[in-house]
Order: C-alpha cells, then structure tokens, then sequence
C-alpha cells in the first residue's frame, strides 16, 4: 500500500514552521526553567522530527534529532539551563528553519553555519555526558566517547563498477578516519576463462580503529548503499556499546487490529534499529473453537540490541500506545561491569521515569489534541471564495431592499402579504450582515503572529548593540486579517530595530542621562473605528530634529528659508532618499529607508506616523484597516462615471473659491490650500471624459500620498460607504491609475482609484515644481510678513 | 486533439470523438461560431463601467454575480460598423484560457443564431484574409445550408493586445528592503 505523502508536505512544513515559533518563544521564556515550557519545546522539535522522517527530510531529522537529545537532556536535569544554551538553542531554530526552506526548494541552506551548530550541539551533549558519567543518555553520546575497532563487511554487487563506483577511493576515505585494515575475499572469483573486468567478484573484510561514530563509517558508502551488502560492526572494546539495547514488553489490547494497526509493521520497523528478538507469549491464547481472527490474543517480548535512543523504540509505537501496555527497559548489559552498573544503569532508569509514565505524558498530549478538534485548517483561498459569495448576497440583499421598498411605495404597506414581506427582508438584511461580519472574522487572527516574532529580534539586536532592553507587548489579542497580517511583518521589524539601534542609548548614556539602564520597547496594539494602530513606543533620545534639518537642507530635500515646525521636520525621516543611518545617529545601523516602511505601509491602505520628545522617546504609530478586502470609500462623480477613492487618503473635500485655483495654460491646476500651494489632478481630462457636460462645482478631494498632497476635482461628491474589494485582475487585467473595483448597491461596477498610482501618472513635473515653487514664496512672504 | 474525446463525455449528445458543438452569432449579417464548451451563459446588453484608456472595442467591465469581467465588441474588434445596442444585443459569456488560469470576458454580438454538431473533416482550414480578423483568430471554416461560418479561436483572440496580461514582473510596486 502506497499513500502518496506528497500531498501532505505542505501541512507538514507549515505546521514545522509553527512549531518552530512556538519553540523560539518558549526558548526566550525559558530564563526559568520550568518543565512545562521544556516540554512544550521538546514536543516541538519532536513533531517536526517525526514528520521530516515520515516525508523524508532527512537534514531536518538528522540535525533536529540533536537537538531533541539535547533538549532531553535539559529535561531530565542532566543539563543546566544557560544563556549560552539557550542562545546555542535558538541557533539551531534557525538553522532547521534554512533546512526546511532548502528543502522546500528554497535557496540552499549554509551548511557550513549548520554544521557549525551541529558540532556544538553534539559538544555540549558529549561534554555534558562525560561529567555526568552518563553513556546511554544518546546515541551519540555512546558513539562519541569511546574509540573503537569497526569490522566492516562489505560485499559489492557484481555491476558495481558499472554505476560508476570505485571501491579503492572509500577504503581510501576511509583509511583518513583511522587506522584501516583491508582483507580481501576471492573466494568467489570465477574461472579465468570466464572472468569480465566489468564485473566485481571481490569482497571485502576491513578493520577500522577509529573514535568516529559508526554514521561516519557509514557515509562512506552512503552512494553504494543499494549496490552492495553491508555490515557494520563495533568490535569489543565497548562492551557497554556493544550490549546496549532495550527489553521491551509489549501486551497489545484484543482490540489493536481493528484500529488498523499492525504488530508484524512495528517489529520490522524495530528491526531496523537493531538486533531484534521476539518471543510470543501465547499465555493468553483461547482455545481454537473460541478464537476470534480479529482480536489479538498475544503478547510478545522483544530482545532489541542496539544503541539506539528510548525515543526511537517509543516512536515505533507512537501509533498503539493507547491500545497496548508497553513496557520499556533498558536491557542490563549481560557483562556489564560490577564495579560500575550504577553509573551504567542509573541515567536509564531516570529517563524511563520521565519518559514511561504514560500518565504524565497523556495529560500533556490530551490538550494539544483537543486543541486541534477545535480548530480547521482551511485554504484561505474557500475563505476568500466564501468571502466573495457573502459579497454577491449583500448586494442581492440590497436589491431586494430597494424592490421591496419600491413596491411598497407602489402599493402601500397595507395587506398582511406586504407587511410580512416587509418584515421578512429586514430579517433577511440583519442576517446578511451578521454573515458578512462573522465570514471576516473567519480570516482575522490575532496580532500575536506578529508580535511573537519580536521577542526573539529584540533579543539579538540588543545582544549585537550592546543595549539593555526590555520588550513589552501589550494588546496582543486584537484581530487583523491575515493578508494584511501577513504583508505587516516587515515594515514593523524595521521600525523595531530602528528603535532600538537609533532610538535606544547605550547604557552608559542612559545612566548619564539619568534614566535606568534598560531601555524599554513598547508595542501596543488596539483597535480604533475600523482600524488597527499599532504603537512602537521607544524611552530612547527621541529624534535629533536640529540634525534632520541639517541633513534635509544639506541634501536640497528643503528649502532652508522655510520655517518648519519641528512634526514637519521629524516627518522628512520618511522622505525618500533620506537615510536615518547617518543622519539620527553616527550608528553604523542598516540605513533602512523609513520611506520604504511609510510606502508599504500606505499601500496596504494604512499610514504612518510619528512623535517625538526629544530625551523622552518617540512613538510611531501604525495605522492600519483591519482588512484588505473592504475599504471605506468616498464615491466621486465626474461626468457620468463614479469612482471612489478610498477614505483613509483623503485629506480634506471642499469647495475651492475660484481665486484660490490659479490656471496654467487655461487650466486650473494649482490650488491655493492653507499654507501651501498644491498641484490639481483633472480626472475628466485624464480619462478621457472631456466631452462629457461640464460643471463648474470647484469641488475638490484633496488627498495625500508619500507626503505629498494633490487636489483631485470631481464634479460631484456622494456619500461614504464601505465597499468590497475586486480585482480587476481576476479576469481581466491591472489597470493603471485604479487598485480595484467594486459592486455598487445598484449591481454596477465602480472602480477605486489607487491614490499613489494617480498621482504618479496625473501630475505633470512642471505643474509639480510650479507648486513647490508657489509654496516656498508663498511660506516666505508670510514669514517675512509675520517678522515685519 | 484529445479534447474531443473529453467533450463527447461531457455531452451525450455527440455522435463520434471527433465532432464538437459550436455555438453562432450573427455579426453584422456575417456568421461566426465559437466552441460551445467555452460559452459560460448569454445574457442581455446591460450598461457597463468605462475604462479610460482602453480601446475602443473595450466596452468596460460587467458585475457577472460578483465577478468583474471585461465586455469586448466583436463588431469594432473586427473593424465592423458599429450598431447601437437594443434589447436584442446578446452578449456572450466566454472562458478564455490564459496560460495556466481562465478568466471570464463578455463579447457583444448582434445575435445568436444556432448550434452545429461539426465533424472533423467538415471543417476547412482558413486562408489567410489579411485585415483585422487575422487567421490566427481563426480555427476554421465551415459551411452550413449555403451560409459560411467562420470559426473563432477564442483563446488566441482574448489573449492580443489589449487584452493580453501584461509582464508580471512591473506589478510589484511594493518594495522590501532587506
């Protein structure tokens, strides 16, 4: 029976990567031990153990089984919880993710990094072991620490040469590992006559004295594996190593077949570990006439040799160990040495205790189960397609309000028929839009995804600066759609280690400046009227604004006989071409471009801000819609077409008086609001609508993007509503100037205009500059005017 | 092709693997056929949403139960005179193929005329007209009771110019800084 597993890799690496945040957050908590977090990651890294194997990720199970032998440890008390572990232990987090993304046929992992965590993980199990006399703790452990004679057998196929392997370069590989010695066998080598040189008729004897462990040995003939048959054998000089091995009891209920289990699977996959002996008690077998072909009626003794972790055997029966007593004893080594079975046996049997219990480890597996009952993986693409059709049944909903309201206008609200239609689609529209609101929530989950990520950068980069600090979250429950959730995890990153790199002073500062060494990062999530603002507070030396303005007059970002208020210069951080590296700090930092952040930020539909005290900190504030596929829009009127654009850009809409708009060429194009001179954006000529009548309503939208405003002129202004999102792609194509469309009341389609995309292609450079210009002289005067 | 032996499964009516049914429209007194199993639904001309900048064949978008989709004019796409649309206009939901996906577009004609059940060997390969209705459009032609039919390959025809998706790769506008 073949089950095709592909189709499950995806859950698979998708619930490796969960576990690896749930181990890196436990990590960072585990400062105290305590066993509940331990076990917590433990499970972790043995779950995405399991499945590599299963899926056949072998790097990832290799390199996670380390760990999992170290966590074990850790555990059981044999280690110690340490910075320096837990810092080793985060390490290889990192490194099983690159594993994992490599063999998502991501870029390929660096393995010498991984090897480099590989071998430290394994000195700190050998070191570990060693002082605590501890041998049958791991695998590696027992393999590492003696060095020992290896018999090898290996009798190659006949067509080996064939596949291109040549015998001599492995026995030379591994004369490096130690001192070899090579016996050949021609006991099989044909008659001269009938002799092909294409053929191997040889075999071999090789004696290895080596301390390396028998993976290494076996990596050798890693490539010949199918081509030959190989045995690998430790000879004397470990007793202990060589006797090691497990007795297992193992009393399956009657019931085991039916759950679709079978014992005969289970001893052939033991007897892949080892030496495997199996003894069937018979005791409870009935007499023949009352035998029943599905229940089972044995017990069985198993004798396994080999050095194997308990792990690997209790793996074995993961799958029955609720439909069987299992008992599982180290096996006493049969020339174990009096003078040590103490040392020898004691580590063993602590590890059982913890291990065996059943009990114990029942209660810490029942919750995880019963936390996956409640909860369903769904593609996201059914709760989109759900979310659409939702959509469809709020604008049918509508239709029939309108009819119905129609019809009652028609043939008045007298008659039971009228009156219980009446009712009856008000009834329909509260449950439409209950639908429509539960559907939403569907896809929103918590800002934690987010925030857990946070704990672990702080850590890091505060370790790498040199800076004390400590992290509070606050508000990690509030909800946010997954897409926007998804695509707000890298702006964030880069305005928290903004603050800790330039906004956060070292500690010798901080205490100069009298404030506690530890600086403190605060993220604050809440919602606030269809939006999410997420608040990175900082207690650093808040912005240098004198030096902003310095570096913004020095790269001609502004015009220095301006007045500025200090919120205006503050806000050039997120001009482009400004970097906060050189300009806030003479900190070597990552020269992130805040303008970057800002333009993420703002295409998800959100905004940006900042404020600043100087000495006390800075606040930016992340505002975000709670989702991307409802906006709040303002439906425009120009010539027969309606359009919206989207609430959150608007600055401002109002009526010009026609001497603030100066014309350019017969053409209004700038107008004259507040301060500032700003550049007007004629849709009706841009779309090609000049034929249309025309009106004279100076009615303008003044909207804002990457910090700059531009009028757009409509002829008429309609009312705010929320709006679903369509793309326009789906079946058609993107369309420049517009980021979507959606279904109006009526069932006709109005597009969104996309603000930043409009104002790049509407705005002509000279109309741009003449603005700027306009301003600046404008600012001047005023100026000069408010001196004199 | 193998679709044919697909399309007899799926419509009982077929007689042999190697037929297909065509659905025809009228188009300025001329007949055309397409694929039936692309035809999604045919419906009557409702008002549509303008595109700016788009050519003229491009009529706008259509909300078809929720999804937007393009609504093309055969006539002008074919550099046919123009007509005014009236409640006979029909317009015709097709499924173009577009690489891996499918995307829905509405083209307007001036009636639906028939259903043909075509052999294989009832049909003649195009020559090449020059002009607007390229033979690559063209799969081939058939004749019916005297009346010539031209058959469309609504795929190749979707898929130029206008219509035609553009590069990917200048859709991300949005930048991450590593």
């Amino acid at each position: 029976m073949s089950i095709d597993l592909s189709q499950f890799v995806a859950t698979f690496l998708e619930e490796s990567y969960e576990g690896l945040e749930v181990m890196e957050s436990s990590l960072l908590n585990l400062e105290a031990a305590d066993d509940e977090t331990i076990n917590t990651i433990f499970r972790a890294a043995h779950s995405i153990k399991g499945g590599a194997g299963t899926f056949g990720f072998n790097d990832v199970a290799h390199f996670t089984h380390v760990v999992e032998t170290l966590l074990d440890e850790i555990r059981n008390g044999k280690q110690a919880v340490t910075p320096v572990l837990v810092n080793l232990l985060l390490e290889s987090v990192d490194c099983i993710r690159a594993l994992l993304e490599a063999a998502q046929d991501g870029p390929d992992a660096e393995m010498d990094k991984i090897e480099d965590v590989r071998a430290r993980l394994k000195d700190s199990l050998a070191g570990e072991s060693a002082a605590a006399a501890a041998p049958a703790a791991s695998e590696s452990a027992a393999t590492v620490a003696q060095a020992k004679r290896w018999q090898i057998e290996f009798i190659p196929n006949a067509d080996m040469l064939q596949a291109g392997h040549e015998p001599i370069f492995m026995f030379e590989a591994l004369a490096q590992l130690g001192e070899l010695e090579v016996t050949v066998r021609t006991d099989s080598l044909p008659q001269l006559a009938d002799f092909d040189p294409q053929l191997l008729s040889l075999s071999w004897l090789l004696t290895l004295t080596s301390e390396c462990p028998e993976d290494e040995v076996r990596e050798i003939f890693e490539w010949v594996e199918d081509d030959c048959q190989l045995t690998i054998k430790a000879v004397e000089s470990g007793p202990a190593a060589a006797m090691q091995g497990w007795s297992i009891l193992f009393v399956p209920k009657p019931g085991l077949l039916q759950t679709g289990n079978e014992p005969l699977l289970m001893f052939a996959a033991l007897a892949d570990l080892g030496d495997l002996t199996v003894q069937a008690d018979t005791k409870g077998l009935p007499v023949l006439a009352e035998l029943d072909p599905e229940q089972v009626h044995l017990s069985w003794q198993l004798t396994l040799i080999s050095d194997c972790a308990q792990s690997e055997v209790e793996e074995v029966f993961e799958w029955v160990e609720d439909e069987c007593k299992l008992e599982i004893k180290p096996l006493v080594p049969v020339s174990a040495e009096a003078e040590t079975p103490q040392s020898n046996t004691a580590p063993p049997v602590a590890e059982v205790k913890a291990e065996a219990p059943k009990p114990a480890g029942a209660p810490a597996r029942k919750p995880k189960a019963a936390a996956e009952a409640s909860s369903v993986r769904v593609d996201t693409d059914k709760i989109d397609a759900l979310i659409n059709r939702v959509g469809e049944l709020v604008i049918t909903q509508a239709m029939l309000g309108q009819i119905g309201s129609e019809l009652a206008d028609q043939l008045g609200t007298q008659g039971s028929a009228m009156e219980a239609l009446q009712a009856g689609l008000e009834q329909l529209e509260r449950n439409t839009r209950d639908l429509q609101e539960d559907i939403m929530r569907v896809r929103m989950l918590p800002i934690s995804f987010v925030f857990n990520r946070f704990p672990r950068l702080v850590h890091d980069v505060s370790g790498k600066l040199g800076k004390k600090v400590e992290l509070v979250l606050s508000g990690e429950q509030t909800e946010i759609d997954k897409t926007v959730m998804e695509k707000i995890g890298d702006p964030m990153v880069h305005l928290i280690r903004n603050s800790l790199d330039h906004g956060l002073e070292t500690p010798d500062e901080r205490r100069a400046a009298g404030k506690p060494e530890t600086g403190r990062v605060e993220l604050n999530a809440y919602h606030q009227g269809g939006y999410i603002i997420i608040d990175i507070i900082d207690d650093g030396r808040g912005l240098n604004t004198q030096k902003i303005y310095q570096k913004a007059v020095e790269k001609g970002l502004i015009n220095p006989d301006v007045a500025m208020s200090d919120q205006e210069i503050n806000d050039l951080i997120f001009r482009p071409g400004f970097s906060t590296a050189d300009a806030v700090s003479d900190l070597s930092g990552r020269g992130v471009g805040m303008d970057v952040v800002r333009r993420n930020i703002e295409s998800l539909g959100g905004h940006v801000s900042l404020n600043s005290e100087p000495g006390m900190g800075s606040t930016f504030s992340v505002k975000l819609p709670l989702t991307l596929a409802i906006l709040d829009g303002q439906l425009i009127g120009v010539g027969p077409e309606t359009y919206i654009i989207p609430v959150v850009s608007i600055v401002e809409t109002m009526q010009a008086k026609s001497s603030a708009l100066s014309s350019m060429g017969g053409e209004s194009k700038l107008l004259h609001f507040r301060d500032e001179y700003i550049p007007l954006i004629n849709l009706r000529k841009l779309f090609g609508l000049d034929n249309a009548p025309v009106t004279h309503t100076n009615l303008v939208a003044i909207v804002e993007n990457g910090g700059q405003k531009v009028g757009i002129m409509v002829d008429e202004l309609f009312g705010q509503q929320q709006v679903v999102i369509k793309s326009l792609e789906v079946n058609f194509k993107r369309i420049e100037g517009f980021s979507g469309a959606t279904i109006l009341g009526d069932g006709s389609v109005a597009l969104i205009l996309d603000i930043a995309g409009l104002v790049k292609r509407g705005l002509d450079r000279e109309t741009s500059e003449a603005a700027a210009k306009r301003s600046n002289i404008f600012r001047q005067n005023t100026n000069l005017g408010g001196v004199a | 092709m193998s679709l044919g032996a697909r399309q007899s499964d799926e419509s009982g009516v077929i007689k042999s693997s190697d037929s297909r049914q065509y659905l025809s429209f009228l188009l300025d007194n001329e007949e055309y056929g397409v694929d039936i199993l692309r035809v999604q639904e045919l419906r009557g001309w409702t008002p549509v949403t303008r595109i700016p900048e788009m050519p003229n064949y491009i009529k706008g978008v259509l909300n078809l139960r929720g999804a937007i989709i393009p609504v093309i004019d055969l006539r002008q796409r074919f550099g046919l005179p123009p007509r005014e649309y009236g409640p006979t206009t029909v317009v015709i939901v097709v499924k173009v193929e577009t690489g891996t996906s499918e995307r829905a577009m509405g083209i307007i004609v001036d009636a639906v005329a028939e259903t043909y059940t075509l052999e294989k060997n009832e049909i003649q390969p195009a020559p090449n007209f020059g002009g607007v209705i390229n033979s690559e459009y063209i799969t081939g032609l058939t004749s019916q009771d005297d009346t010539m039919i031209v058959l469309i390959d609504i795929d190749a025809l979707l898929n130029s110019d206008e219509l035609a998706i553009e590069d990917l790769t200048t859709k991300n506008l949005v930048e991450t800084q590593a």
